[in-house]
């Protein structure tokens, strides 16, 4: 029983970096219909710099917020540069794209920071064992921390007329131009957002899994499946399925088929529901159209 | 504009046979100039362009998205590397069986993948992509594959005492099965079954109403398309002579699909070019930079999509309509 | 004084297919202006060309400056509402929240509050519905919603594209007693483009006559009602 606890309490945990990873895929899905393989890719990057800055002597925070506001630069970056071209490319080119753009950056952080693994330091500690053992401080903390960062993410866009802005541009860009909203500017803008709240995710989740140039790799993929799972076009859905996916996987490794299967287990019980809800299990099922 | 293109790429003249035929003799000819090195690395350019050409008549024509072929081109390979290492088979007979094998499990996927559209499928297959390697390193398996070690073969010979070198021969019996999956692609795309599949591409629903039999023709697209990527597969093992789990993991299938994007999805030719793209610019990157290959690769990757953003393929295609002064068919 | 709108030569298309060629119209301040043609006779291009939303040509003015070479998004800054065909509702969003989008780019809080008010004068139904989801909302409906959320803008010119379409009879008498009031108490200038010639007629003071993208009839609204041509084709009588 202890067992099964702890490991619903590391689930959560590491359900938290796949919904923030999956709420960023799917922000940027909304606003331009495609999957940025590139996210994990990106959000390694910016671990390494928070690294960086960290044994620079920056303090923990000061080097998290840094980070954050470089991630966002680097996102907004990407979209001008390297998506706006590809706008009225077919959608296969544009996935060779995010495919160049993932290998470069994988490169270059194994080039300029090196292949090592690196240990990374969590801010969160405690004098005495948390609610009986079962959860680690880091896993509180950074469970946390990711609500909070999700929680601003939805008031952002639900309360602001910034986030309505956005929103409308991902939703129907014409009008949007109409209503006088830069949809362009708006692109930028969820770009950034998208790679800041990656970056958050990638420094909550370095601690953990520790930090080399293909650390988000397989975090891409559960959070992809999540996403997916809570339905692709539903922010709400994506963070849902991101902790779905945490705890079936963690469960799997635990109970069943042991860590060497759980990655393959765990896809096909995200496939297996796919089957039944073919649009997710929040997503809305796509219009054909004659 | 498809129908147009597939008109093009249809008729069979007089330039277009001449050209092929010059191309094969030039192919041909690689035999006996090039060394064993260039011979190998050619050869791995028939089996990537194969292991493409299976990924052009799924994604390029019926439209749906694997990132998942690597999987097939494992199934192919393992086929033909347990049949030799663990039965003795002569690699040619291995072939069919590994042919087989792959038609098989596609056909098997292509029953989930009606149900799933677009980037739900792009998942699923690329579920496939992350187990396979997972699968084949199992314990309980690994009489029979090797498991983590993988499987080593003997080299192949040339037949009938014919004065060439093993090299040679595998050479020029991959390109002769090369030319016989091209063959079978362009026949298939080319009528009326080429026509259906694009019309599920572009449109499901008015495919069916025009009679198009949707869902046998996505699980024959599937099946057919695993059994080209797995001949693929079969020809590297071959080549190779060793086959382990780690050569297969997901960043096969990427590489795939990467050949696949920068020959030209729906180009049959372009496959060709995608096979030759996977095999010879990972070692340009490398002779450019040795610190960091991969971002020199991604870049030329990227610089690829820029400059041709429906590959070499859909390039050519407009240059030669250009040519024809033909006006570009109106987008809406 | 010069006209508030102001085309000439005006070209645009599609891809390589031009679809206007040449066409020259206005629209005084405070007047209202149609539009008149038969299916493909490039009314809608017209209106996507005066916003920028394709590939034109040729020259326009607008309240005095030229604005061929703007983007969409600072047309509408400069004070041309757009209510396009097919009403471009933002069906995702709700009502409220479209009409918020409609003041975009306006920052006096109580302006837009009392502009609001306002519009709910005309628009009764839109109070109602303000929670619900826009694209729960019944044609007509949804048409009041795009008038309102282009009159947000605090446009100087509003464009209408087909504000008939797909409605029923009653409704569309709503709709164009709304806009002649609009005109009226609001001094709006409009230009409307419709197929239904007698309705558009009878709010317009002046119009143009549209066929395969060139204009062949123009003048006030009276004078184009006498013509045979118009008559026999598009009033049908």
């Amino acid at each position: 029983m202890n067992g099964l606890l702890h490991q619903i309490a590391s689930g959560i945990a590491s359900g938290a970096i796949y919904a923030s990873v999956a709420l960023a895929l799917v922000m940027i899905y909304q606003a331009t219909h495609h999957v940025n393989f590139a996210q994990g890719e990106m959000a390694t990057l910016s671990t390494f710099v928070a690294l960086t800055l960290i044994h620079a002597g920056v303090p923990f925070w000061g080097a998290f917020v840094l980070t954050i506001l470089l991630s966002f630069a680097l996102g907004v970056v990407v979209e001008r540069i390297l998506m706006r071209p590809m706008m009225n490319a077919p959608v296969l080119s544009s996935v060779g794209v995010f495919i160049g753009l993932l290998l470069v950056i994988n490169a270059l952080d194994g080039w300029i920071f090196g292949f090592t693994i690196k240990s990374f330091p969590s801010p969160f500690h405690a004098a005495h064992p948390l609610l009986g053992g079962y959860v680690s401080p880091h896993e509180i903390g950074e469970t946390g921390l990711t609500v909070v960062v999700l929680t601003l993410v939805w008031l952002f866009f639900r309360y602001t007329t910034l986030g309505l802005a956005m929103r409308a541009a991902a939703y129907n860009p014409v009008s949007a131009r109409l209503c006088g909203v830069r949809v362009n500017r708006m692109l930028g803008l969820g770009w950034g957002l998208a790679a800041a709240i990656g970056a958050a995710a990638g420094i909550m989740v370095a601690p953990v899994v520790f930090l080399d140039p293909n650390m988000m790799s397989g975090i891409l993929l559960y959070a992809f499946a999540g996403a997916l799972l809570g339905g692709i076009d539903s922010p709400l859905g994506a963070v849902i399925g991101g902790f779905v996916v945490g705890v079936l996987e963690n469960l799997f490794g635990a109970y069943v088929v042991g860590t060497e299967l759980k990655l393959t287990v765990a896809l096909m019980i995200i496939v297996a529901v796919l089957l039944a809800r073919p649009a997710g299990l929040f997503g809305r099922a796509v219009q054909s159209r004659v | 504009m498809d129908a147009d293109r597939t008109v093009s790429s249809g008729r069979f003249g007089l330039t277009q046979a001449l050209g092929m035929g010059a191309f094969l003799a030039v192919m041909v000819g690689f035999a006996f100039i090039a060394d064993s090195y260039h011979l190998f690395q050619l050869t791995m350019v028939v089996a990537y362009a194969v292991a493409v050409l299976g990924l052009t008549l799924l994604t390029g024509y019926t439209g749906q998205i694997s990132l998942g072929q690597g999987a097939f081109f494992a199934i192919g390979s393992y086929s033909t590397a347990i049949l030799m290492a663990n039965y003795d088979w002569p690699y040619w007979a291995t072939l069919p069986v590994a042919a087989a094998v792959s038609a098989l499990v596609g056909f098997l996927i292509g029953f989930p993948a009606l149900r799933l559209g677009g980037l739900y499928l792009a998942l699923t297959t690329f579920a496939l992509a992350v187990s396979v390697p997972q699968i084949l390193k199992v314990n309980a398996l690994s009489d029979f594959t090797g498991g983590v070690q993988g499987l080593t073969m003997d080299k192949a010979e040339a037949p009938f005492g014919l004065p060439l070198t093993g090299d040679q021969w595998i050479y020029l019996f991959s390109l002769g099965v090369g030319c016989l999956m091209f063959l079978l692609a362009w026949n298939l795309t080319r009528g009326r079954t080429g026509r259906a599949m694009m019309a599920v591409r572009e449109q499901a629903v008015a495919a069916e109403a025009m009679g198009v039999g949707l869902a046998a023709l996505k699980i024959r697209t599937f099946a057919v398309s695993a059994m080209i990527t797995g001949i693929g597969g079969a020809l590297s093992a071959i080549a190779v002579q060793f086959v382990a789990p780690d050569s297969f993991n997901f960043f096969l299938s990427i590489t795939l699909f990467v050949g696949l994007v920068v020959g030209g999805v729906d180009s049959i030719p372009g496959a060709l070019f995608g096979g030759a793209f996977i095999e010879f610019i990972p070692n340009i990157a490398n002779d450019i930079s040795k610190a960091a290959p991969g971002a020199i690769y991604g870049a030329i990757l990227i610089g690829f999509m820029f400059a041709l953003p429906r590959g070499v393929g859909g390039g050519v295609m407009a240059m030669l309509r250009r040519a024809r002064r033909r006006p570009l068919p109106e987008v809406r | 004084m010069p006209p508030l709108l102001e085309a000439r030569g005006l070209t645009a298309g599609y891809g390589e297919t031009n679809v206007l060629h040449g066409i020259d119209f206005a629209v005084e301040e405070g007047g209202v202006t149609a539009l008149l043609g038969a299916n493909g006779a490039g009314k809608t291009t017209t209106l996507r060309a005066l916003c920028g939303m394709i590939r034109r040509g040729g020259e326009i003015a607008f309240a005095g400056q030229r604005i061929e070479r703007a983007a969409t998004e600072d047309i509408v800054r400069r004070g041309v509402g757009h209510v396009p065909d097919g009403r471009g509702t933002f069906m995702e969003l709700t009502v409220e929240e479209n009409l918020r989008l409609g003041a975009y780019t306006r920052r006096d809080r109580a302006g837009v509050a009392a502009d609001i008010a306002r519009l709910f004068d005309y628009f009764p139904r839109l109070r109602e519905r303000l929670r619900q989801q826009a694209g729960t909302l019944s044609g007509g409906e949804q048409q009041m919603l795009a008038i309102a959320r282009a009159l947000l803008v605090r446009p100087r010119l509003l464009l209408l594209d087909e504000p008939s379409f797909g409605l029923a009879p009653l409704i569309v008498r709503d709709i164009f007693h709304i806009l002649r009031r609009i005109n009226t108490e609001e001094r709006m200038s409009i230009l409307v483009v419709e197929q239904n010639a007698s309705l558009a007629l009878d709010l317009a003071d002046h119009a143009y006559l549209l066929e395969t993208g060139r204009i062949v009839v123009s003048g006030t609204a009276a004078a184009i009602r006498q013509d045979e041509a118009v008559r026999r084709s598009y009033l049908g009588y």
